[in-house]
């Protein structure tokens, strides 16, 4: 593997993490957007205030590495992404202010009311920013961002594989937190809200594998390079993609959602490593391949380094995080200390 | 090398039509992302004194230092979505910056995220973990929230001084014809000639927005007849700090100045106003710049105190602003007002610590009790955040129209994107609303632990049991009727 390889491959890991973590922390605010009224979804609130309070800016950190890797290793597919696809950009980056501020200033509302105008902010920019980003992913995917110049601004990211990919983002986003708060429920013995989300992620679920088999003859005549290697190279991921959200399914309708949980994020975690695999070797499909868009040589290098500092002084306090926010020792849900 | 890229990058050309949105919009995100910045890296060790304070038997200190963990949870919130768009405007504004230069400076940013993601990861765990970690080992969590906030900052001042002091790299042609960096050495980078000056000015900069700020927030309570501990307590601690950071903060500003004339002297000329290079230089403060002179100064009547200031030696020549063409200067009238204020605010601030000192040994209450002095700290909160903000206007208007110091112009960096305006105007609106949101949410929490809560109930409830969740609700629909004035 050459090192400009290594430095996709890490940068992917990255992209699949966020789409995990950021992807669970987005679709939660899809869940508070549809909770109901103030009194009918508090406990779902109160439930997402707690799996994703502490958690949440960590979440979001992903994002940043990928972009901050994609512009030291591969800086001239960095600023063509950014002149091509500048529109879902903005529009996700409004996104994430909107929905992180709210959330933050939701916790501690003086106000019901306050509660309510940030709680919608926070839902309403939850729900849309999931789509934006997938946008960008279908336009890098389906060839559309030049490697020199500017692409077409509009058609680069409102087109049948970027509406295709975001609809499926943010789908997969609010089936992967249906999930986890499914367990989240249950660990904690709420069992009426159990009962609900189970219901609700069941029917995402299924939303969500419909638009999978409506995506595939999109991708087969929008995105033929994609698609090529979504079928060759990639089918195992996305079969196993497939195959881990028919698991969770079964195991989120047999009532053991801790299970379903894991292999939910498996399924995330497998169909965009798909798309990566699939993509492979361009960076801009069709237009720039990872080995000619590569920086220099020491800056790569010193990203793998960076990379392996961030193992090991991250990820343990990372797990230690997540480990207590999921064994209830941090969080909001007994008293807010 | 750096000369055959100066006659090739400088040919000069109109301004593209998304230069002065851009660059306001650049200069509104950093701007105020600083600001919240700034508590991300001096707030801690403050916490960090009191939480100690607090094991060691004293309530006050302790309860102090859990309100101040949740505000800082809440700037910090905000400080991560807008430090998420500055990344964003790294591409989406300077697409040419980052193309040509961004494998030079991106290690720096790799270990800003690293450091970022600590504290994001640490300050959950502390926040969170009020009444759920072992009491010392919670305030050790502090520490790592600490390191990263020194860490990240280190990395992000040294972008920023690199692109004053562009080194790690040679400008080579490529094939194209055009400059290319090659050889890159990303350490260099990082640790260019200006990065150690501009990082201490920054750190210190940062623990004077921080503890002038919070020290003005108790001076305030002191002045409405809130004498109790919490608020001596938090003025004690927050001026304690600036205390150490207010005076060094000139010094270090010295030398600064002394490598600009060494690097940068037409920044040095443009701060000063100095129109022409002169030979055993005279001090001149304050006045303003009308286009080509400065007008209204104070003359020190020192012959080469300027020379003095910038080179150690009387008799040096100081570089003037008709060293270089008009079109290598930048707007003097910005860079000098900004300048002056920075520098006036600064000994303001240096005289206030003088006179906390001096009420300090005659009789400690005093601090606490004299009207003249809290009013002072009162206004020095705002004074602290204004000079580090035109601190950073001089700074970033003295290197234009330079992007990359002698290397890149901003022009040539800028998108092509024929919206910025609308971009601006959305970011003006939705910071506007931030700001306000914030405001408002700090204000209530400070006027709930005043009356007596600790938890801060949310609305939702802070529990899921059915019947003190239905409790929770309904005290939050009565406090909805109870205090109308504070609804947004």
């Amino acid at each position: 593997m050459s090192v400009p390889d290594a430095v996709a491959a890490v940068m992917f890991a990255a992209v699949i993490l966020y789409s995990v973590f950021g992807g669970a922390d987005f679709g939660s605010g899809v869940w508070d957007l549809t909770a109901g009224n103030a009194r009918k979804g508090a406990p779902t609130r109160r439930l997402i205030d707690h799996a994703i309070g502490p958690v949440w800016e960590a979440n979001h950190v992903w994002l940043i590495f990928v972009l901050v890797f994609l512009w030291t290793g591969f800086p001239s597919a960095f600023s063509a992404i950014m002149r091509t696809l500048a529109i879902p950009f903005w529009l996700a980056g409004l996104g994430i202010v909107a929905r992180g501020a709210a959330f933050a200033f939701r916790k501690y509302s003086p106000t019901l009311r306050w509660a309510q105008v940030t709680g919608v902010i926070f839902a309403s920019a939850s729900l849309v920013t999931p789509f934006f980003l997938g946008t960008i992913a279908g336009g890098i995917a389906s060839g559309r961002v030049p490697a020199t110049g500017t692409g077409d601004k509009q058609e680069a990211w409102l087109n049948p594989t970027s509406l295709l990919a975001g609809v499926l983002a943010t789908a997969t986003c609010t089936y992967l937190a249906g999930v986890l708060l499914t367990a989240d429920a249950e660990r904690l013995g709420y069992h009426d809200l159990v009962a609900e989300l189970r219901r609700k992620s069941l029917i995402g679920g299924a939303i969500t594998g419909a638009v999978v088999l409506a995506g595939i003859p999109i991708l087969l005549t929008d995105s033929p390079t994609l698609a090529d290697g979504l079928l060759g190279r990639a089918l195992p991921l996305a079969a196993g993609s497939g195959l881990a959200g028919v698991i969770t399914m079964v195991e989120l309708y047999r009532g053991r959602p801790r299970r379903a949980r894991i292999v939910a994020a498996l399924a995330v975690a497998l169909v965009v490593a798909g798309w990566g695999a699939a993509q492979y070797p361009w960076v801009l499909v069709d237009q720039l391949t990872v080995s000619e868009a590569a920086g220099a040589n020491a800056a790569l290098v010193g990203l793998l380094v960076a990379s392996g500092l961030a193992a090991v002084l991250v990820l343990p306090p990372l797990i230690y995080l997540l480990t207590l926010a999921d064994s209830n020792r941090v969080g909001t849900a007994t008293v807010d200390g | 090398m750096v000369g055959v890229a100066n006659l090739l990058n400088t040919t000069a050309t109109t301004a593209p039509d998304a230069l002065l949105p851009a660059r306001t919009q650049m200069a509104i995100s950093l701007g105020w992302h600083i600001i919240v910045a700034c508590f991300g890296m001096a707030w801690p060790a403050m916490i960090f004194v009191l939480h100690r304070k607090g094991l060691n038997g004293d309530d006050v200190a302790l309860e102090l230092a859990k309100r101040w963990s949740k505000v800082a949870a809440v700037l910090f919130a905000i400080g991560a979505v807008s430090g998420t768009i500055l990344s964003f405007e790294l591409g989406l504004l300077w697409p040419g910056l980052m193309d040509a230069y961004g494998d030079v400076v991106g290690l720096a940013f790799a270990l800003e995220g690293i450091s970022f993601f600590t504290e994001a990861i640490f300050l959950g765990i502390y926040v969170y973990g009020w009444g759920r970690l072992p009491a010392r080992w919670h305030s050790l969590m502090l520490l790592p929230i600490m390191a990263a906030g020194v860490v990240g900052s280190f990395m992000v001042i040294s972008v920023n001084a690199w692109m004053n002091a562009p080194t790690g790299f040679d400008l080579v042609m490529n094939d194209a014809g055009q400059m290319v960096p090659t050889n890159i050495d990303p350490l260099a980078a990082i640790f260019n000639s200006a990065v150690w000056l501009q990082f201490a000015h920054m750190y210190l900069a940062a623990v004077m927005v921080v503890g002038f700020s919070v020290a003005a927030v108790y001076a305030m309570g002191l002045l409405k007849g809130r004498r109790d501990r919490v608020h001596q307590l938090g003025l004690l601690v927050s001026l304690a700090f600036v205390a150490v950071a207010t005076p060094i903060q000139p010094v270090v500003g010295h030398f600064a100045g002394q490598r600009l004339a060494d690097e940068q002297p037409i920044k040095l000329a443009a701060m000063e106003g100095l129109a022409e290079t002169t030979d055993a230089a005279r001090l001149e403060v304050g006045g303003y710049w009308n286009g080509e002179e400065l007008v209204g100064a104070i003359e020190i009547p020192v012959d080469g105190l300027l020379s003095f200031l910038s080179t150690n030696d009387f008799d040096a020549t100081v570089i003037g602003l008709d060293a270089v063409d008009p079109d290598e200067r930048p707007p003097v009238a910005v860079v000098h007002t900004a300048y002056t204020i920075m520098i006036g605010i600064g000994s303001a601030l240096v005289g206030l610590i003088a006179w906390a000192g001096w009420l300090w040994r005659r009789n400690r209450d005093a601090l606490f009790t004299s009207k003249p002095f809290l009013w002072a700290l009162v206004a020095s909160g705002p004074a602290a955040v204004l000079a580090m903000e035109t601190g950073w206007v001089t700074t970033e208007v003295g290197r234009q129209p330079w992007i990359v110091h002698g290397l890149m112009r901003t022009t040539d960096a800028v998108t092509d994107a024929s919206y910025i305006w609308i971009t601006l105007t959305v970011l003006v609106v939705v910071y506007a609303g931030m700001t306000a949101g914030a405001i408002a949410v700090i204000r209530s929490m400070s006027k709930r632990w005043r009356e007596g809560e600790t938890d801060l109930a949310s609305p939702y409830g802070p529990s899921l049991d059915e019947r003190s969740g239905h409790r929770s609700e309904v005290k939050a629909v009565v406090s909805a009727v109870d205090r109308p004035g504070i609804q947004p």
